[in-house]
């Protein structure tokens, strides 16, 4: 017979369909509409899994988000995914999954002789086998983890796509059991913004697993109303399937919206996750309650699970959990499990309630339904070996710490457990809120709250339906009003039958039946027993955040939802203090785990970040550049031609620059417009040197220093009128140097008449350099001179080039005759392909950044890892640019102590003593490469390049008092590579020393 | 992830700005009259209180706009923002 446990009718599954899925390699039937937890217990599988530390046997314990052992590797191959709770799985047709933490199978499990020799296994396991040789720790290590494999990841990239969406609502809704549904719909009607959003896949939270009455009809037909109603309303947004699992500061909320989860893979364009970030006016937490065991010897069978649990899968999936049942309870409200689960034909064997004497209506109407009540009584223990084949029962003591009379036994194969609620407090903790212990309650319930958020129903510490929905028409208007909708006046409640409820009796855990026979468990998840917190607390730990963490309670997937409250009361009982004063836990975001998937979303590959072209990277890609990543842009590294190694094309280059002519694309210089009467103030306040005398037509190398007298970043900067100039920084610098200029106009200097705006993106820059460079611009350029009369070093003109106007300067950084010239962004190509096209017969190439750099440092022209953020002017030979007659950003600085001792780094060039060695990247400097550590550090290798105009490995670097140490040997130490060259110390610039080349 | 009021453009999400750090540092009106102590003082010492604190933002990838911001550095609470050379409400 296929679902033997399979209730005749009811339930809100659909039963005109069977579908068929695999757990651990075999093949069961369920329906849809079903958990995947729902379709095991209806196929009498009850044992799902192992437990962590000592591989017990364990079923399913709650129905909800709470679950901690029914940890599902759901799905195979790129899809796999470990850790799903299967009470959260919704069944589909072929769904395929295993159990975990077992070795070899679910049955038979290796693992579990842990249990055998659980005293090797006490609190703190992990922290104590460190304490051991450290050598052993990897050998535990690779055990414990094939034991203990909490699931497997995918090794295939997902195969799925995932989105992220920003949304702003006035009251989001968060659960909607019956205080949320009157929330959002009382919100609703007064027309503001809301969303509603829901765990599972349907509306109306608790009251899908209740067979309770509103205004006389099934509460199901009365969520259908609400429902219907809701979609009508235009503000309204239903999410279901999403869970609320991070609440931020100012109402920021985060929504993980399971969108395809449900189905075998998602449909074409689907993601399969959506995480929204909400920002709400007001928030509305109607997160409910969950419910917590009472701990007592061997509580982890498979068949013993929460009654609130016990009671959904009767009435929400026709499903009966077991065929014979115990109730074990503290309160009253368990009592309605019970009563459904008899009505569905289980045998009920037994009411087993803590309390002494309970009296009220509920226990009345069981003794009347022919059950028997054990008043004053309690589960010692239970027993069965993979599943639960019954319990021992006994009289409690009244201060419940021990037991009178003799115990005796009760079969059933499955007992529903209740100790009462915990609010679901999490969302509100996480936004700060305060929380108050209830004794009433015995429960945290929230007190004040740091944020415009309002909880309603359970979570607030209203249980009873009426309550509920009561709370949540009231917050739901008031926070429609706070947002400025309606006067707060809530809707209408429903009609609900009352039944009053007597009093609970607080018990967190029964005590053994003997010392040393059976275990306590609090967290099931992470097999932590009574005893593990005794142990905890009498090797001295005290604090709440201490003792989870050498215990690890509370620290698995599940954040010990349904184990901390009672872990926290039963540590409370064992140092004797009550449970305010011991704490309460921290709640985290995520609520429940959330994938990686969600929180990347779309940005993966290549979204991770934008990609910035130049206008010229079309030709770059036509010429075979190969590129390289300089920020966000793209930048030709340099142009292989067929048959050429890496080096011989940069040397290729390098050569035909200093030969005959280059051009290269330096349109991602930072460029920043500058004008305004104060121009020339501001360009003296934020550059070392002086700029008053520049002239219109004219470009002067500038130096900025930081507050600190380090120097930030350097650039020519061109004077195009009166008070108008163009200044240029480095590529890495453009948005930093601008943020700077705005943060000196705006903050300390607003008194300044002048304005800046980048202008980076709005003209693409092309340099030519070489001694052809001329014969190449004059013959491309119309309507100007560039002869050296007329265009001298740093001259600027404007001209024009194929029909597009053109900006002309005359600056250079190879050390080479060259020319700037910028052109607007939209004819950059067209103005790069008519330089390229004059340059021909002048024997142009184009060269790329290792070119670039290799010009640069022939040039002793600090490339980049120079400015480290610890070097002065001085430091890298720029002392004659800090001008002595005017004061300016960070110059104060360069006269401090330290940043004028004698011994400072300062630039140099490095060449091999044999041409044939190379200096190695990162090289530390040493001045005996035979001495015992610690050696003594003279510098270190900043840049370094293959130099083919010198036939040398060359390089930059940073020497303690440098310049004066010119023609000194130094040893070149790679610790990398493990490789030691012997170099010699030389000027900076090594090609060219005097400047003439470019100033012919 | 805070909501930050842009005076300019109102309240808007953190990625949009850029933090500039502790808004009531004063650079010494005359660098070069400054003492090593006081231009050591403004250059590195910053006070670290616990509770209301004014800061700089910028609004970035909004109006690109530098303005002070007071906020609670241990609630996160934002009590108000004020454009440069105006006053921010007071500490509450
Ligand atoms: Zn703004």
């Amino acid at each position: 017979m296929t679902q033997p446990f399979r209730i005749a009718r009811g339930g809100q599954i659909d039963r005109s369909r069977e579908i068929g899925f695999n757990f651990d390699g075999r093949t069961y039937r369920g329906h849809p509409g079903d958990t995947l937890a729902s379709a095991l217990l209806a196929n009498g599988v009850r044992l799902v899994g192992r437990s962590f530390k000592y591989h017990r046997p364990r079923g399913i314990l709650a129905a909800g988000a709470e679950e901690p052992n029914a940890l599902i590797q759901l799905r195979r191959g790129n899809r796999t995914e470990p850790n799903i709770r299967a009470t959260q799985i919704e069944l589909f047709d072929g769904l395929e999954c295993e159990s975990q933490n077992r070795w070899p199978s679910l049955g038979f499990d290796l693992g579990a002789i842990n249990s055998v020799f659980s005293g090797l296994f006490p609190a703190g396991f992990y922290y104590k086998t460190f304490m051991w040789p450290a050598s052993y720790w990897l050998k535990y290590e690779a055990a414990i983890r094939r034991m203990a494999g909490m699931g497997r990841t995918a090794v295939e990239p997902d195969p799925d796509h995932y989105e992220h969406m920003h949304a702003h609502c006035d009251v989001l809704v968060i659960g909607s059991g019956p205080a949320g549904l009157m929330a959002a719909r009382a919100a609703g009607r007064w027309g503001a913004r809301v969303i509603l959003c829901e765990d599972g896949p349907a509306l109306g939270g608790s009251l899908l697993g209740e067979r309770t009455a509103i205004e006389g009809k099934p509460a199901i037909d009365w969520v259908r109303s609400v429902e219907a109603e809701l979609s009508g309303l235009p503000e309204l947004r239903v999410l279901t399937r999403t869970t609320a699992f991070g609440y931020y500061d100012q109402n920021l909320i985060t929504l993980v919206e399971r969108v395809a989860d449900h189905l075998p893979v998602p449909g074409p364009h689907q993601p399969r996750q959506r995480l929204w970030m909400v920002r709400a006016r007001r928030v509305v937490l109607a997160t409910g309650a969950i419910e917590r065991p009472i701990v007592f010897a061997d509580n982890d069978r498979p068949g013993i699970m929460l009654a609130s649990a016990a009671r959904t899968y009767t009435n929400r999936y026709g499903v009966k959990p077991g065929r014979r049942a115990v109730l074990l309870t503290n309160n009253d409200g368990a009592y309605a499990t019970a009563f459904d689960l008899a009505d569905a034909g289980v045998n009920i064997a037994g009411i087993v309630d803590v309390r002494p004497a309970p009296t009220g209506a509920l226990p009345a109407r069981a003794r009347a339904a022919g059950m028997t009540v054990h008043a004053g009584h309690a589960v010692a223990i239970s027993h069965g070996t993979n599943a639960l084949t019954g319990v021992e029962i006994i009289q409690l003591n009244a201060a419940g710490d021990g037991f009178e009379g003799a115990s005796r036994p009760l079969d059933c194969d499955v007992l529903a457990v209740s100790g009462g609620w915990n609010p679901a407090v999490h969302l509100f903790s996480q936004s700060q809120g305060k929380l108050r212990y209830d004794d009433r309650l015995a429960a945290f319930l929230p007190n004040q709250a740091a944020q415009p958020v309002t909880c309603a129903g359970a979570v607030a510490g209203h249980y009873s339906l009426a309550a509920c929905l009561i709370d949540g028409a009231a917050a739901g208007a008031s926070a429609a009003k706070a947002a400025g909708f309606g006067d707060g006046t809530p809707t209408a409640v429903p009609s609900v039958a009352n039944e009053p409820e007597a009093p609970a009796r607080t018990l967190w855990a029964i005590p053994r039946p003997a010392p040393g026979q059976g275990k306590r468990f609090v967290d099931f998840q992470n097999d932590v027993t009574v005893e593990d917190l005794a142990l905890a607390k009498r090797e001295g730990y005290r604090s709440v955040e201490h003792l989870k963490r050498y215990t690890t309670l509370g620290m698995g997937t599940d954040q010990g939802k349904t184990s901390n409250i009672t872990g926290l009361a039963i540590l409370s009982g064992i140092v004797g203090e009550p449970i305010p004063k011991v704490g309460t836990t921290t709640f985290r975001p995520p609520y429940t785990p959330v994938s990686f998937g969600a929180m990347v979303g779309p940005e993966t590959g290549a979204h991770i970040d934008p990609v910035r072209h130049s206008a010229m990277h079309p030709w770059h890609v036509k010429a075979g550049a190969r590129f390289v990543n300089a920020g966000l842009w793209k930048r030709p590294l340099f142009y292989p031609k067929p048959g050429e190694t890496d080096q011989q094309a940069i040397d290729r280059e390098v050569l035909n620059t200093r030969a005959k002519v280059g051009i290269v694309d330096v349109s991602t210089l930072g460029k920043i417009d500058i004008q305004g009467p104060d121009a020339v103030e501001l360009l003296n306040r934020v550059y070392t040197n002086a700029w008053s005398k520049l002239e219109i037509g004219k470009s002067r190398y500038g130096l900025m220093l930081r507050e600190d007298g380090i120097v930030f970043d350097d650039g020519t900067t061109t004077r195009l009128g009166p008070s108008h100039f163009l200044m240029t920084t480095t590529t890495v610098n453009a948005v930093r140097v601008m943020a700077w200029l705005e943060y000196w106009l705006q903050v300390q200097w607003p008194e300044l008449k002048v304005y800046v705006a980048s202008v980076t993106e709005q003209w693409a820059a092309a340099a030519l350099a070489g001694p052809n460079a001329r014969h190449v611009l004059a013959d491309a350029v119309e309507g100007v001179d560039v002869s050296h009369a007329a265009l001298p070093f740093m001259g600027y003109r404007e001209g024009r080039i194929a029909g597009v106007p053109v900006r002309i300067f005359r600056i250079s950084f190879s050390g080479e005759l060259g020319f700037e010239v910028n052109a607007p962004a939209d004819h950059g190509l067209a103005v790069w392909e008519a330089l390229v096209k004059a340059g021909e017969k002048h024997g142009i190439m184009p060269y790329g950044m290792e070119a670039l750099g290799t010009l640069r440092i022939e040039k002793g022209h600090v490339v980049g890892s120079e400015l480290d953020g610890r070097t002065t002017p001085d430091d890298l030979g720029f002392a004659g640019m800090v001008s002595k007659t005017k004061d300016c950003l960070g110059k104060r600085s360069l006269s401090r102590p330290a940043l004028m001792a004698l011994d400072r780094k300062q630039l140099v060039g490095l060449m091999p003593l044999f041409k044939t060695e190379e200096i190695v990247r990162g090289s530390q400097l040493v001045a005996n490469q035979n001495t015992r550590p610690p050696v003594p550090m003279e510098g270190m290798v900043t840049s370094n390049c293959y130099s083919a105009t010198l036939g040398s490995s060359i390089a930059l670097a940073l020497v303690k008092n440098g310049r004066k140490r010119v023609g000194e040997t130094l040893f070149a130490q790679s610790p990398l590579t493990g490789r030691s060259v012997a170099v010699k110390i030389v000027h900076h610039v090594m090609v060219d020393p005097e400047g003439a080349r470019l100033r012919d | 992830m805070l909501l930050i009021d842009c005076p300019w453009c109102g309240p808007r999400d953190q990625r949009e700005f850029n933090y500039g750090g502790d808004g009531t540092v004063v650079r010494p009106p005359d660098p070069s009259a400054a003492t090593d102590e006081a231009w050591h003082d403004y250059i590195y010492i910053r006070d670290n209180p616990r509770g209301s604190h004014v800061e700089l933002w910028q609004h970035n990838a909004g109006c690109r706009r530098w303005f002070k911001v007071r906020r609670d550095v241990v609630t996160h609470e934002m009590q108000g923002s004020a454009p440069i050379g105006r006053e921010l409400p007071p500490k509450p």
